[in-house]
């Protein structure tokens, strides 16, 4: 039974991470290929790890692997926010066809004050 | 079709999608067209990586593989804080700059 559901595991972990790079060759800018890869391709690696912990027969791996899924979970998104909070300050240009920033402050509803 | 040979066919599908899935972002490395692309594409690198090394540990049941996976998730995530601090330090290059050149300022 477990074998079904580490297949299943894998089978879907694989078609997450090929979205994230489909995504990632497709998508307009460097904001919305984040978008793409950070959530998709960390969703996609960690089922697959999940996969592994479930196939492991001893408890010391499938706890090295669910350590790493949640290391994986912890620091994809500060990566992926640090990375774009750098190409925004830079001056990195969002795609013409975005229909709002936020972080700009004419158009923002509220004021950001990030200094 | 017993559960072995369900899980050697999964392997053998997720290892096909994973090999795509390395390609497509081999190729938005190459081509950028700007730095933050392929930081970003260098860390998504980095995910297929570790999928490889899942699927493969399943196949051969050679475990040992988890211990680098994990070490390589570390670097990589350690690799794109560092390349995030050189883009705010370094600004945009020539070519990427704009002709008023103010924008630059937003980064000091």
């Amino acid at each position: 039974m477990t074998d079904y559901i580490a297949g299943i595991l894998l089978i879907v972990g694989a078609f997450f991470t090929f979205a994230a790079a489909i995504g990632l060759l497709r998508l307009p800018d460097v904001y919305s290929r984040m978008h793409a890869a950070s959530k998709a391709g960390t969703m996609g690696s960690g089922l697959m790890l999940i996969a592994l912990a479930l196939n492991a027969d001893d408890f010391g791996t499938a706890t090295r692997a669910i350590a790493g899924v949640v290391f994986f979970l912890l620091t994809a998104p500060i990566s992926a926010h640090l990375l774009a909070m750098a190409s925004y300050k830079v001056g990195y240009k969002l795609w013409e066809g975005s229909v709002v920033d936020e972080m700009s402050g004419e158009t923002a509803s509220h004021e950001v004050d990030d200094e | 079709m017993t559960g072995k040979e369900f899980l050697d066919l999964a392997i053998w599908v997720s290892l096909f999608l994973l090999i795509l899935a390395f390609f497509l972002t081999t190729f938005r490395v190459i081509k950028g067209p700007t730095l933050p692309d392929r930081i970003v594409a260098l860390d998504m690198l980095v995910g297929a990586v570790i999928g490889f090394i899942a699927a493969i540990g399943i196949k051969t049941g050679y475990f040992l593989y988890v211990d680098i996976a994990i070490a390589l998730g570390l670097v990589g995530f350690l690799a794109t804080v560092a390349f995030a601090r050189f883009v705010l330090t370094r600004g945009l290059s020539d070519a990427e700059r704009p002709e008023t050149g103010d924008v630059r300022e937003a980064g000091k």
